[in-house]
């Protein structure tokens, strides 16, 4: 029963109805602005907080992408869905990862947060959910002509726990090593944690774990994707995934103006760059690695723990991408895209043709 | 029974891809979709719904599952 529920069209506009009431609730109970949940972001967050990088603003381990993969991980082995595989191009998803967080780290903000900005009143988002839908359908385009990453083998029941353990261990550096009580402290054991900018802002560790593990849950039964969204609809003209990004979009709008966080406008939106060509140029990069990777940031997590040894790698192709995009300063920030951010786009953009053209058929 | 998708270890949307090859291809008939995973299942049985085809069973098949689909 609640199996087929999960299935059916409502369980997918649940799924993105959960978020889009739980979203900005996460932004009244801490979170940054328009970034109640963003997986991008939160990664790159993650990457801070490990020292990958010293962007002393987004430094933050958390725990709401904690929450996501433990989340799927309960519902999978509940549902009898834990399914170990790996070994389907790993270090293809791996560079696809990283490139995928370079663009969305250029727009500032994965698919969720495309829509939970315009679900703000962010206009710039516009730019970015447009680069996205340019991105997946080029994906789409490649997807049709034979692109495809071959096949995963099954595997150990460890392959599929990895990421997982690697969620644990985080949650438990989190608790041995909590945010500094004293001021001006940046560092708690091996952790760094931002004490301005958006790494600051964050809400209490328990509620943002347990929103996590909700939408996890949801998320992995559901098999909610904003990549996917669109990749259906381009190439089956199918709208059930679609159903549940505009719940999301909706109910988050919906949300947003009860919390009084609906300010409409392009300038001085919250952690957003008003650089429209770019806002959209990340994005297509963002969305063709998505495509060609086979799921949106979100949906890599919950499929890494339901098992997917593959879309783990992808995870952490993201994490180190996001370390790249700050030391190398290819991320944008308010005052607009970095240094090298617009090189790095043009480059990940080709790097992805590249793989797109060359993997083709050849699936016996 | 000659027509058969195999699309077993393969992610997002390729299932779905190979399907609806598969139902180009005999246009009427029926067709067994191997898959490995549910989400690949519930994907196959969605897209063969939405061309006209009917799910006739769906059967566990090793750590899978074998889905007959069918149109006369």
């Amino acid at each position: 029963m609640l199996r087929k529920f999960f299935a059916s069209r409502w369980g997918i506009i649940g799924t993105g109805a959960f978020i889009g009431v739980f979203a900005p609730l996460l932004q009244k109970w801490g979170n940054p602005g328009n970034m109640g949940i963003c997986v991008a972001c939160f990664e790159r967050d993650i990457a801070g907080a490990l020292g990958l990088h010293r962007a002393d603003v987004v430094q933050y381990m958390r725990p709401e992408i904690i929450g996501f993969v433990l989340g799927a991980l309960i519902a999978a082995y509940l549902f009898k869905e834990f399914r170990p595989r790996a070994g389907s191009a790993p270090i293809v998803r791996f560079v696809l990862g990283a490139f995928a967080m370079i663009g969305a780290l250029v727009f500032l903000g994965c698919p969720w947060r495309a829509m939970l900005r315009l679900a703000g009143g962010d206009g710039n988002a516009i730019f970015g959910i447009l680069g996205l839908v340019g991105g997946i359908w080029v994906g789409a385009w490649l997807l049709k002509g034979g692109y495809n990453l071959g096949r995963s083998q099954e595997t150990h029941a460890a392959v599929g726990w990895m990421l997982p353990l690697i969620m644990l261990g985080f949650l438990a550096l989190m608790l041995l090593y909590p945010q500094p009580q004293i001021e001006g402290q940046t560092q708690s054991g091996v952790l760094f944690y931002s004490i301005k900018g958006p790494g600051s802002l964050h809400a209490p560790l328990f509620i943002s774990l347990g929103v996590g593990l909700a939408v996890g849950i949801l998320a992995q039964r559901s098999r909610f994707c904003t990549m996917g969204a669109f990749r259906d609809l381009i190439l089956f003209r199918q709208t059930h995934l679609l159903s549940g990004v505009i719940a999301l979009v909706v109910v988050a709008f919906i949300t947003n103006l009860i919390l009084n966080q609906f300010n409409p406008g392009f300038a001085n939106q919250p952690i957003a760059h008003t650089m429209g060509l770019w806002n959209f140029g990340g994005m297509v990069l963002a969305g063709l690695a998505f495509a060609l990777a086979g799921g949106c940031p979100g949906r890599q997590l919950f499929l890494a723990g339901e098992g997917d040894g593959d879309a783990a790698i992808f995870v952490l192709g993201m994490i180190t991408g996001a370390a790249f995009a700050h030391n190398f300063g290819l991320a944008s920030s308010p005052q607009g895209v970095g240094l090298h951010g617009i090189a790095a786009v043009i480059i990940g953009i080709i790097v992805c043709l590249f793989i797109g053209f060359t993997m083709r058929k050849k699936v016996a | 029974m000659s027509n058969i998708v195999d699309a077993r270890g393969l992610s997002c949307p390729q299932p779905v891809l190979l399907t609806m090859e598969g139902i180009k291809k005999i246009k009427k008939g029926e067709i067994a979709v191997l898959v490995d995973t549910d989400t690949s299942k519930e994907n196959v049985s969605r897209a063969s719904i939405s061309q006209g085809w009917k799910v006739k069973g769906i059967k566990s098949e090793g750590t899978g599952y074998r889905i007959m689909i069918a149109k006369k």
